[in-house]
């Protein structure tokens, strides 16, 4: 600006603007912080527990841990007939199965029926489905609700928890973190 | 227009006395505002900071944790409730009288605010916390670790 | 073909708000002149567009055309109508589309009408609302498209939150909205005239209009969402110093204090720098109220669709205008030239005190809604709720409306107290009164309900006064706004301390059959059945209330549950009488079989929310007296300037 030259130092004159930059720095560090939020961050790094589920539905296998230990990283997405942001999530699955991305799914408190109409209407991406009545597995991986997408090493290690659905801005986030699991 | 010529006298003090009156008023708010806060704001407790770290009777405060599965019981009015918040380390009893929220079940994660009396916690107002777009009703049970999970969630 | 038409004008109002924050600045430039008449038609043109893409994203809306991702995420082709309507802006994309508009639209306005401001300070104020509104258009252009097609057309929506599904919600955001954004016009010509070092009553006449329509707006606004607050939340409270509650209140403190400030600067010439800053915190608590709304940084009852990224980039847009304008006030407003001067006895001091308070409540309410956060900080989780709020608040409040029953009875620049001493002694005597009625009649009533219903009642009456020794009819419309809006604060001042002090409740659970009372009241149960509505299914009870062993009435109050999506929310009912409100919420049923009642008796509840209506009538009213004055003095002008042209013409 041109004419700097204040008549009196007028320290009070630059109050607001230094609070606002107390006020901003407040929210920055209030915006970075979520991490501390996410109950997931307690699961990543562990191994996936023990567990074998029956098939849900007829044209698929049922899911067991032994099946994330063939050295290629998965994902394993936590779903519902009955949620609604999972019918959202499904073309992205399916987009993430055509690039060639394994996925397993676990449907929780689900009927059978139920289950075989969802992937009628929604397309089916699953390589392998089991089903989990009472949501011990759902449990057992730290996740709280449906949808939620894990991305698995192929050691059978939790690398990352996507809570939600996966929205088609998320999409190369976790095609990021499927490379880093290749690591 | 009627006074479009600002000249006059101009007192230099003016406009400082006015700096001085605003700056002195906010500052005071802010004083008043932080002591107010210091007394004021209630914290929020885990039943196992209340167990280690009693506040003192009557200061409102919140806790949060898991409704203890078996532990909800109607008193014969129909309106005032006990109940157990749990995390898995200590156990709370609640006391409430009022309608619950939608979604406030057993086994469910719970924010209570309120105060303590005596041994109970007297709860002025529940807040069910549980995502209904994600998890469904009859969820209910849930082991020690979820519980404590759901804790850290509804902080 | 008609979300392409809307995308595609939204970029090109896009493009034309940079262009005229170009021009602008060239235009002001030395040799720059050339530009400077290009800067007015490119607002109007900027505005024209923009409300054409909003209507195209309303008809979107209207058709339920599923195509496109934002109707299929948040319509449903079974919506009622006006709920359809309403789901154009209750989502991020489309509230943001509106904010842009109203937005571009009042620059519109204000490149077409203002004609008193000087010409390079109207540029620069032009310059600035672009410069503003591209932050707007880049943030729905880049990461919140509203056009955005599906890859396939899904089969059908999603249906809208349930709890944002009624009639108060669906116009209570854009009212907040217009609000928030009328702040804007005030925000840029405050830019404008730093820029251009033209503080003056040009400049505070020429921005009146806009602080007191937004305020308006967000008068009505904050009216409304207490209502809805009070009746869908079932909690029988009005006001919850929630943090969404606290981000529509923290704009309306600064634009009331902006006001204020702003007809002593348009009348006496004083006040120059404060008035310029109070510009910039009113928008900056606009913004910064959306930001703690939609980045979810603070948790709040009310839902809200919540996104920290979106947060992220409202908080860039805060720091870029905010931080920029106060910088460009530091530097700047050491060169504002000194206002005219007042005496501690006048008209000026008296609004330099009320726009004091009124900062001084604005800082308490900014510092709690903030401290769970600050605290976090440090590890520590609090809550700051009405404990806080009320008392400290109060502490403000109360001196300040003490200053209002007098304040306007002063004269501008200097008054003796001696000349109103007998005025004002009336509402003292009445206030001294009511305190003594108070405590004699309801001993036991909190301090702060007693404070208000004495403040209240002194406020009451005092604020006839100013329209005294007038011939009524001559009056200037403005002055009965004034009249009207302080007398609509103590309206419902009354009706807040009346809430608070002689409320009662019942809580019960109950067999069809029974019969409670609460206050005044005797209520029985009739029955419990389910009813259902277009898009929910509710049990209803149907309760008979009768005043003192009156004609009973009928209230139904519902626990509804929606289908599409799924949710529940419970209904209350109310039954108003002249002097209270009964209020009462449906609970969960018994394992016996009994049902969960919850009655209230509120006395003169009521009159909070019509105190809120009357003061932002009182303020149309100003607005309608300014204009029509504005009108006047131009016609004048032009009557002026027509007789100099001639003038030189014939020499």
């Amino acid at each position: 600006m041109s004419e700097p030259a204040p008549k009196r130092p007028g320290l009070a004159i630059w109050l607001p603007l230094i609070l606002f930059g107390a006020f901003f720095a407040l929210v920055i560090w209030g915006l970075v912080r979520p991490a501390d939020r996410e109950v997931a961050s307690a699961f990543i790094g562990k191994p996936l527990p023990s567990f074998a589920l029956e098939a849900a539905v007829e044209d698929r296998p049922g899911l067991a841990t032994a099946d994330f230990k063939a050295g290629k990283p998965k994902l394993l997405n936590v779903f519902a007939s009955w949620c609604v942001p999972c019918a959202i999530e499904s073309p992205q699955l399916a987009a993430l199965a055509k690039q060639g991305v394994e996925i397993d799914g676990v449907a929780i408190r689900d009927r059978r029926e139920d289950v075989a109409r969802f992937l009628a209407t929604n397309g089916n991406p699953f390589a392998r489905i089991g089903k989990d009545d009472l949501s011990q597995v759902q449990l057992a991986i730290g996740s709280s609700g449906v949808p939620e997408t894990f991305v698995i090493d192929g050691k059978g290690v939790i690398r990352y928890q996507h809570i939600g659905e996966i929205r088609e801005e998320d999409m190369s986030l976790i095609l990021e973190k499927l490379k880093e699991a290749e690591s | 227009m009627s006074s479009s010529t600002s000249g006059g006298i101009k007192p230099k003090h003016q406009r400082l006395v006015l700096l001085v009156i605003a700056l002195v008023a906010l500052v005071g708010a802010g004083l008043l505002a932080a002591y107010a806060l210091s007394n004021q704001a209630s914290y929020f407790y885990v039943p196992s900071d209340l167990v280690k770290d009693r506040p003192e009777e009557g200061r409102a405060i919140r806790l949060g944790g898991m409704v203890e599965k078996g532990s909800l019981k109607t008193r014969a009015d129909g309106v005032t409730i006990d109940f157990v918040v749990g995390d898995g380390k200590a156990r709370v009893p609640v006391r409430y009288t009022g309608i619950t929220p939608d979604l406030f079940v057993e086994g469910s994660g719970v924010v209570a605010e309120g105060r303590m009396e005596g041994e109970t916690f007297v709860a002025d107002n529940l807040l069910a916390k549980h995502d209904e777009k994600y998890v469904p009703r009859q969820m209910g049970d849930m082991t020690a670790a979820q519980a404590k999970e759901v804790v850290a969630e509804t902080k | 073909m008609i979300a392409e038409i809307g995308l595609a004008v939204l970029w090109m109002a896009a493009a034309l708000a940079l262009l005229q924050l170009f021009a602008g600045i060239s235009a002001l430039r030395p040799g720059g002149k050339v530009l400077a008449g290009v800067v007015r038609p490119l607002a109007v043109m900027q505005g024209a567009l923009v409300a054409v893409s909003f209507l195209a994203l309303i008809d979107l809306f209207l058709e339920t055309d599923l195509s496109v991702k934002l109707v299929a995420a948040n319509s449903h082709s079974m919506k009622p109508f006006i709920f359809k309507l309403a789901g154009t802006w209750g989502n991020h994309e489309g509230s943001m589309l509106l904010w842009v508009t109203i937005m571009a639209v009042s620059g519109g306005i204000v490149a077409l009408v203002e004609k008193r401001l000087r010409e390079d300070t109207l540029i620069a104020t032009l310059a600035g609302q672009a410069f503003v509104s591209l932050g707007f258009y880049a943030f729905l252009l880049l990461s919140s498209n509203p056009f955005e097609r599906l890859p396939e057309p899904a089969p059908d929506g999603m249906g809208l939150n349930p709890l944002l599904q009624d009639i108060g919600l669906a116009f209570h955001p854009p009212t907040l909205y217009v609000g928030y954004v009328g702040l804007s016009v005030a925000f840029s010509f405050a830019i404008g005239a730093l820029v251009t070092r033209d503080v003056g009553p040009a400049f505070a006449r020429a921005m009146r209009p806009w602080v007191l329509g937004a305020w308006i707006f967000l008068t009505i606004g904050i009216t409304a969402g207490s209502y809805w607050a009070y009746y869908t939340l079932g909690w029988g409270g009005w006001w919850f110093w929630d943090p969404v509650e606290n981000a529509s209140l923290m704009p309306w403190l600064a634009a009331t204090a902006l006001l204020h400030s702003v007809s002593v600067l348009a009348s006496r010439n004083a006040l120059r720098a404060w008035t310029v800053m109070l510009g910039v915190i009113a928008f900056s608590m606009s913004m910064v109220g959306t930001f703690l709304v939609r980045s979810g940084i603070l948790t709040s009852v009310h839902a809200f669709a919540v996104d920290p990224e979106r947060g992220s980039f409202i908080l860039a847009l805060l720091a870029i205008y905010i931080g920029g304008a106060l910088a460009l006030f530091g530097i700047r407003a050491s060169t504002v030239t000194e206002g005219e001067r007042f005496s501690p006895v006048s008209r000026e001091a008296s609004l330099v005190f009320n726009n004091v308070m009124l900062c001084g409540i604005l800082g308490i309410v900014l510092l709690g809604t903030l401290y769970p956060l600050l605290t976090e900080a440090f590890g520590a989780k609090v809550s700051v709720g009405p404990p806080y709020f009320n008392p400290v608040s109060a502490i403000f409040a109360i001196p300040m409306m003490m200053v209002m029953t007098v304040g306007p009875l002063l004269r501008w620049r200097k008054d003796n107290p001696g000349r109103i001493t007998a005025t004002v002694a009336v509402p003292a005597l009445l206030a001294a009164l009511a305190l003594l009625a108070v405590v004699v009649f309801a001993p036991g009533i909190r301090l702060l309900p007693m404070l208000g219903i004495a403040v209240g009642i002194a406020l009451a009456v005092a604020s006839w006064f100013p329209l005294r020794g007038r011939n009524l009819r001559r009056t200037p419309i403005n002055v009965w706004g004034m009249v009207i809006s302080h007398f609509g604060i103590a309206v419902a001042l009354l009706g807040a301390a009346s809430e608070s002090a002689f409320s009662t409740e019942r809580l019960a659970a109950m067999n069809v059959g029974d019969v409670q009372s609460v206050g005044p009241i005797e209520l029985k149960l009739l029955s419990i059945e389910p009813v259902a509505g277009p898009n929910w299914t509710a049990l209803e009870a149907t309760v008979s209330a009768s005043y003192k062993g009156g004609e009973p009435v009928t209230l139904h109050p519902q626990a509804r549950t929606f289908s599409s999506p799924p949710g529940e929310r419970t209904e209350s009912a109310l039954h108003t009488r002249w002097n209270g409100q009964l209020y009462a919420v449906l609970g969960n049923e018994g394992e016996d079989g009994r049902w969960q009642m919850r009655f209230w008796w509120k006395p003169f509840v009521p009159l909070l929310w019509l105190g809120g209506l009357l003061v932002a009538f009182g303020g149309l009213l100003a607005l309608l007296g300014r204009v029509a004055k504005d009108i006047k003095r131009l016609r004048v002008f032009d009557k002026l300037a027509y007789r100099k042209s001639r003038l030189e013409q014939l020499k």
